[in-house]
């Protein structure tokens, strides 16, 4: 395997791992700063020891992603330092105000609450996770305008072989930057809710920590039901219509849509066949996709035959990673309306089957997550920055022999530091008494 | 004054930031070995709610190198490859342990953890040394800027020379916050590391000055037209010497201030000594400096104006932080 190559694999593994931590982060997050909220308004100990608990799960979480985050910032430089010179003018800058911004005020702040808890007000208790979650919010929208300009450049022109900054606010909210911002954060949310409503129903079923858990659970429908709706509509609608405005060939690779055509179908389920560029099994919607891509059923849609072939993403993972994601935003959505009906009917905390199928349902949120990253990241393919620099143009020189050594060290540390993390959560989740 | 220099001086401050915040969080790290198994918890807790707001400078060091200098950053870390994956590792590994040590119950696995912590501690420490080493004494550089040599070539002796002197000058910044934030019997064992440790730093400085002077006598230029500069690194000593005297008269603020100020200066000696280069290639031509490896004016300028909004606010919070802590750390008082 040559550099280019094994460089694109450990910034997949690298990456592909760190995204598992900061959604939970954010999510979580926000949700522990409401319970410090209530807290606050009610002086209610329980809420106190509800978010003590929840602490100890999210600062395993957090370091975990601050340790796999530092690589995040260096491998741009180490493994890609030709992308680095053609971008640094515009790409380092929301990394830097990500440091300024974010992380300073998220990390500062969570010393001080989980440190030193006993030497603050409930006021500054509250104040504390609130800047927690905000500084968390607040790198999402870093990186994510560092991203998101990766897929639809703005605000710069081309100038000796590199990209130059125009105007600082078209290259910020370049066309995706809002939807997906608003998108992964949500998606964070669900990832939050859906974990606090797993442990929950564990400590229900298990007969434990009884009035934690039916606060927690509660909290955490209300709040899933709202925020898996949302991600349907209007987020996860504006990301798919924002990508078929500006990444027509990404739109035809998510939908395997190979003929251009009007009333272009939305599919229910396929199998695409790229090879002989045809669909061997679809059943579709006809005209829901161009209803979603211009809200008109008439629209015409590019399929994959108006693109030259050199400029495709490979259409089989971003097909199957779109579709899955979708798949598993809709699953949410029925868990929580199934979960606002259990609370109304006053069954939530004790329909056996709802529960472990909450509990079982933790890692869905999470390869959902994952497949997102994977539709859109991939979908980007051949370029690493859209229309302009394709990856085969941004690695390093380096040689092929370092990158596989670096590579198998970076698959040996995070197999074990998932296993860390898994340990530890899961051990404190069992071992947790509230006294 | 151009945003060039502006931005020249504000990556410095950036690393002075890290070297004096971070220095004494991996100092710690780095004589935590000696500490009896009881004085451990002590030391972590005494930087456990800090670490990471200071490991914090790093990051946005590294962010503000790629968006004021690009050419720079993307040489320095595609070209000391391997050395800076090892640094990630250490930085992981030891990120890890500190903070999970006290999720285990089993002495053994927390003895496991603090013997991980500490070695990556020391290996961070060492590696930032040899890096500075490498950028003083220049670097094999082809037209594109990419780095021609070596991982081996990295490790010379005159590199390996300022790494040390890095192990030997954050290791007393350890101990100066643990002889700030400890009692009793564990401050007077403390003292005496200091005291060792203050030794080493002090004479590498003075090899490491005179080994640059024989080696690499063109980072004396700016001295030499300048020398008034002279002042920095005589200031370096003489912080260096009231850090040591208020350690003796059982002065900690007065020893971590003083200690600080000391590794500011030896910084800062290194650091004008390249100006107004970044990266000195052994072929003169392929030099990065201030002007030929920047972004344009456009982006220094709201860097800067980023920079100006950001980092008060940082100062303000972190003061807050550092006097919520502020007194001896108590054993109870952890994760």
């Amino acid at each position: 395997m040559d550099a280019e190559l094994l460089s694109r694999i450990q910034f997949g593994v690298t990456a592909g791992f760190h995204f598992i931590y900061p959604p939970l982060t954010i999510g979580l997050g926000t949700l522990i700063a409401i319970i410090e909220y209530m807290y606050l308004k009610t002086n209610d100990e329980i809420y106190r020891k509800m978010a003590d608990f929840w602490a100890k799960l999210f600062a395993i979480n957090f370091v975990i992603g601050v340790a796999t985050g530092i690589v995040m910032e260096f491998e741009f430089g180490t493994n890609w330092s030709n992308y680095s010179r053609f971008v640094g003018d515009i790409f380092g800058a929301p990394l830097a105000a990500e440091g300024v911004f974010a992380f300073f005020l998220e990390s500062t702040f969570l010393g001080l609450y989980l440190v030193g808890k006993n030497r603050l007000s409930r006021f500054m208790r509250f104040f504390s996770f609130l800047m927690v979650a905000f500084g968390s919010t607040l790198s999402a929208l870093w990186i994510l305008i560092a991203n998101s300009w990766q897929q639809t450049p703005a605000g710069y022109k081309v100038e000796g072989g590199r990209a130059v900054l125009t105007n600082f606010w078209e290259a910020v909210f370049n066309p995706t930057m809002p939807s997906m911002f608003l998108h992964t954060v949500d998606a964070s949310y669900i990832t939050g809710a859906i974990f606090m409503a797993g442990i929950s129903a564990y400590f229900l079923i298990k007969g434990k920590n009884l009035e934690l858990a039916k606060r927690s659970l509660k909290l955490a429908v209300i709040f899933g039901v709202i925020v898996s709706i949302l991600q349907l509509f209007p987020f996860g609608d504006e990301s798919a219509r924002v990508v078929a405005k500006t990444q027509p060939e990404k739109l035809a690779s998510f939908e395997g849509l190979f003929k251009t055509q009007s009333k272009a179908p939305l599919l229910v389920f396929g199998i695409p066949d790229p090879s002989q560029n045809k669909m061997l099994v679809e059943i579709g919607i006809p005209g829901a996709l161009s209803f979603l891509a211009d809200h008109n059923v008439n629209a015409v849609v590019k399929g994959i035959d108006a693109f030259p072939k050199d400029d495709l993403p490979p259409m089989t993972l971003t097909f199957y990673s779109f579709h899955l994601m979708v798949a598993l935003g809709t699953l949410f959505i029925l868990t929580f309306l199934v979960g606002v009906f259990l609370l109304y009917k006053k069954k939530l905390f004790t329909t056996k089957p709802y529960l472990s199928a909450l509990w079982a349902f933790i890692p869905l949120p999470y390869i959902a997550n994952e497949l997102g990253w994977i539709t859109t990241e991939v979908g980007r393919q051949p370029w690493a920055v859209y229309g302009l620099l394709r990856t085969k143009d941004a690695f390093s020189p380096l040689p092929a022999g370092d990158v596989a050594v670096s590579l198998i060290g970076f698959t040996l540390v995070y197999a074990v530091l998932f296993g860390i993390f898994l340990y530890l959560t899961i051990h404190t989740v069992k071992t947790f008494k509230m006294d | 004054m151009d945003l060039n220099i502006i931005w020249f001086f504000l990556v410095g401050i950036l690393i002075i930031g890290y070297a004096i915040l971070d220095g004494f969080d991996l100092g710690v790290g780095s004589v935590y070995l000696f500490a009896k198994f009881q004085e451990r918890d002590i030391a972590l807790n005494s930087i456990a709610p800090v670490w990471d707001g200071n490991e914090v400078w790093l990051i946005t060091g590294g962010g503000a190198l790629f968006a004021a200098f690009p050419m720079v950053y993307a040489t320095a870390f595609s070209g000391f490859y391997l050395a800076l994956i090892l640094l990630l590792f250490a930085l992981i590994f030891r990120a890890v342990s500190l903070e999970l040590r006290n999720h285990f119950q089993k002495e053994s696995t927390k003895t496991l953890f603090d013997w991980i912590f500490s070695i990556s501690s020391i290996v961070a420490i060492v590696l930032f040394g040899v890096a500075v080493g490498n950028v003083l004494s220049g670097l094999d550089l082809n037209k594109n800027g990419d780095y021609i040599g070596t991982f081996f070539d990295l490790l010379n002796p005159y590199s390996i020379l300022v790494g040390v002197l890095a192990f030997f000058m954050l290791s007393y910044q350890g101990t100066v916050w643990l002889f700030l934030k400890t009692e009793g019997e564990f401050q007077q064992k403390v003292k005496n590391w200091a005291k060792v440790y203050w030794s080493g730093y002090f004479i590498l400085f003075l090899i490491c000055t005179l080994l640059t002077y024989v080696l690499h006598n063109n980072l004396f230029t700016n001295y030499l037209t300048h020398p008034i500069m002279f002042a920095i690194p005589i200031l370096t000593l003489l912080f260096m010497l009231a850090s040591i005297i208020r350690i003796q008269r059982n002065q900690p603020l007065c020893a971590i201030i003083a200690s600080s100020l000391s590794i500011a200066m030896v910084i800062l000696t290194a650091y004008l000594s390249l100006f107004p280069n970044l990266i000195i290639a052994k072929n003169p031509a392929y030099n990065l400096n201030i002007y030929n490896a920047a972004s344009s004016q456009l982006t220094l300028q709201t860097m800067l104006i980023i920079a100006l909004i950001g980092m008060p606010l940082v100062l303000i919070y972190t003061i807050y932080s550092y006097r919520i802590f502020h007194g001896k750390t108590k054993i109870e008082e952890g994760y």
